[in-house]
């Protein structure tokens, strides 16, 4: 809307709200296809589990010496997805960055739904899924707890305490907006669903007082928290001696490349809902641009990672790193590196121009070239390690099945079908936070943010 | 509804009159109010001199976040003594692996008892019955609501409509300005307000 700057600060309070709540309209013929598509996947996903249970893991694609494949690739791919949204809604807070605020909840609703995909797949990557719970920390028959030096234990404490609270720190944020469609929301289903959600909100100074308090501390715990997840999840692979895992640049080089990876995912889905919801008075320009800014200071940690890998293979005299990364380079799955390489490397640094910035379509042709080179570095990482390791005598070659592709096409639903189902229900713009930067509605003197 | 308990609604568009409004009526004496606003604003936590008293919330986080520390150090500690097995050739109690559990403990319960802390804080305490409460608060209008003995009223409205309020309600019901005629207290359904006043201020948006 090309009047939008013309409206006094008092209407523009207004029209944002009104833009809310036309997102959340009766969904149309559009709407219902898309869903409708992704369910069809989604269901052959579940069918290719189903399968899987009943014949056995066989049917994956696992083969001596590669017993880690696509799923736990799919798990570090979405932890790693999971990130960004906590780093745009807590560090980003503290920050102070405005170019936070119309696309956090969008992101925040990302990091809640890939949490919820990548917890899947360790239980999928089981043999015997349904004892799943032996991973939980209690007492087994003969008394024995679980074994807390493992690093896969402590994957189950960081992946779940990231779940809980980067889900409750989603809720927070909601509070004052589903209180603000709960006051103009029509239907009486519907005003008990939001009346119950904003737990009583009513926007009075004391709450706000409390509120405020409330949500820095809480981006206060959030903010080591994104660090020590992926940190925890890259413990998974450094803290075995395999070549190429066992190095100590794996926590910061993990962590810049799930926050890489996290920010592209954002872009992605923001611009064709920006589009789609005609949201280009709040999601502007300057979001994509910080942004786009982000992605390239992640990249070139990223891209740095890549090359002093090589230069420590090589520098630390070690014959098996060594090897390792000449395999990765040329070797059987040199493709998919240098695909990896391509997309994390060098299509960032295109952003470096402004124009390319500016450019919507080639901004989203770049961050889904991301998203694929961020899942095949996770590829290379876990299944090159452990097609060589030390022997020569149990190499071998690992290629992914139908029911693992189909699974982790299946995973993409999974996500997807949050996602619609979430920019339909729930505020995707933060009504609360989008007006803090909005000009103050004053008579006197015009209006000026605070 | 007691005398002593009369509750005026005065609901505004702009921040800068809403802040000399609440000014005026501290000077006044009255300190009983509650202002609210769809988003928060320093201006007007200034003028309500809220940093007088903190947020409590921050009590809940520290003690959450100590609480969940230490159980973070008797799952790992306590368990590993109640059975020692030695894995790994390490110390059965080998604090480094340990603090990462410490760690998430620590931010997981910190988390949910600063979701408390606001809870209990912000809502549990004292609510603001439907009544007094205006949907466009969560809009585009700001609102002062005053506690009040009903020898006030009258003194509050004059202050609220001098500093160019869009409407007065009292006790929940709308209060034109012409008529001055006591409020019954039957009558409090908010629902049924939605004339508009003459006020020129008054903008009721509506966007195209």
């Amino acid at each position: 809307m090309s009047n939008f700057d013309s409206l006094s600060a008092s209407e523009k309070y207004s029209h944002l709200n009104e833009t809310v709540m036309n997102m959340l309209n009766k969904p149309g013929w559009g709407w219902w296809a898309i869903f409708a598509v992704d369910m069809m996947f989604l269901a052959f996903g579940i069918y290719c589990f189903i399968y899987q249970i009943y014949t056995g893991l066989g049917v994956a694609g696992y083969s001596h010496p590669v017993l880690w494949g696509v799923y736990i690739t799919n798990f570090v791919f979405w932890v790693g997805i999971a990130h960004s949204g906590t780093l745009i809604s807590a560090v980003l807070f503290l920050f102070r960055a405005r170019f936070r605020m119309s696309i956090y909840r969008i992101a925040e609703a990302m990091t809640v739904f890939a949490v919820a995909t990548a917890g899947l797949f360790p239980i999928i990557h089981l043999g015997r899924p349904w004892n799943f719970y032996w991973l939980l920390p209690y007492p087994n028959q003969r008394g024995l707890w679980v074994n807390f030096d493992s690093p896969l234990l402590w994957d189950v404490f960081a992946v779940s305490t990231y779940a809980t609270i980067s889900s409750v720190f989603f809720f927070i944020g909601m509070i004052p907006d589903i209180a603000a469609i709960r006051d103009t929301v029509v239907g009486k289903a519907k005003k008990v669903f939001y009346s119950v959600a904003s737990l009583g909100w009513k926007g009075s100074s004391w709450e706000w007082g409390h509120y405020t308090r409330a949500y820095f501390y809480f981006a206060c715990f959030a903010t080591p928290l994104v660090i020590s997840v992926h940190s925890v999840v890259s413990w998974d692979f450094a803290m075995a001696n395999t070549p190429g895992w066992h190095t100590t640049i794996f926590p910061p080089y993990f962590v810049a490349g799930a926050i890489f990876s996290g920010l592209a995912m954002v872009i992605t889905l923001c611009i064709p809902l920006r589009y789609i919801f005609k949201l280009e008075d709040y999601i502007t320009m300057d979001n994509f641009d910080g942004m786009s800014k982000m992605i390239i200071l992640t990249s070139s940690i990223v891209f740095y990672a890549y090359l002093i890998e090589f230069f420590i293979a090589w520098y630390s005299g070690n014959k098996y790193e060594y090897d390792q990364f000449i395999y990765r380079a040329v070797g059987d799955y040199a493709l998919f590196y240098w695909i990896m390489m391509f997309c994390n490397g060098i299509v960032p640094h295109l952003l470096w121009f402004k124009k390319i910035r500016h450019n919507l379509m080639i901004l989203f042709i770049i961050t889904l070239l991301i998203n694929i080179g961020m899942w095949f570095e996770r590829f290379n990482i876990i299944v090159i390690s452990l097609s060589k390791e030390f022997e020569p005598g149990s190499w071998g070659l690992y290629k992914p099945s139908w029911v693992e592709i189909g699974i982790t096409v299946g995973s993409f639903a999974w996500f997807f079908m949050f996602f619609l189902i979430f920019v339909r229900t729930l505020p995707a713009l933060s009504i609360a936070e989008i007006k803090e930067i909005l000009p103050v509605p004053k008579k006197n003197g015009g209006s000026s943010h605070e | 509804m007691n005398k002593s308990n009369q509750n005026i609604l005065g609901i505004y568009t702009y921040v800068d009159v809403l802040v000399d409004a609440i000014k005026k009526l501290r000077a006044e004496g009255f300190e009983n109010l509650r202002v609210f606003s769809p988003v928060p604003n320093h201006e007007i936590e200034d003028a309500l001199d809220t940093g007088k008293e903190p947020s409590k919330v921050k009590y809940f986080t520290f003690c959450g976040a100590i609480l969940g520390a230490l159980v973070g150090v008797c799952f790992t500690v306590l368990t590993s003594l109640d059975w020692p097995i030695v894995t790994s050739a390490k110390p059965i109690v080998s604090i480094p692996p340990y603090m990462i559990i410490i760690f998430e403990c620590m931010i997981l319960i910190g988390g949910l008892s600063t979701f408390l802390g606001l809870l209990i804080n912000s809502r549990l305490r004292k609510d603001t019955p439907p009544e007094l409460y205006d949907e466009r608060f969560s809009d585009n209008k700001f609102g002062i609501l005053v506690n009040c003995n009903s020898d006030d009223l009258e003194k509050i409205e004059n202050i609220l409509r001098d500093f160019g309020t869009d409407e007065v309600q009292v006790n929940g019901v709308l209060k034109e300005e012409a008529k001055v005629e006591e409020v019954k207290e039957e009558e409090a359904k908010v629902e049924e307000v939605k004339e508009e006043e003459n006020n020129p201020d008054s903008t009721e948006v509506k966007n195209d």
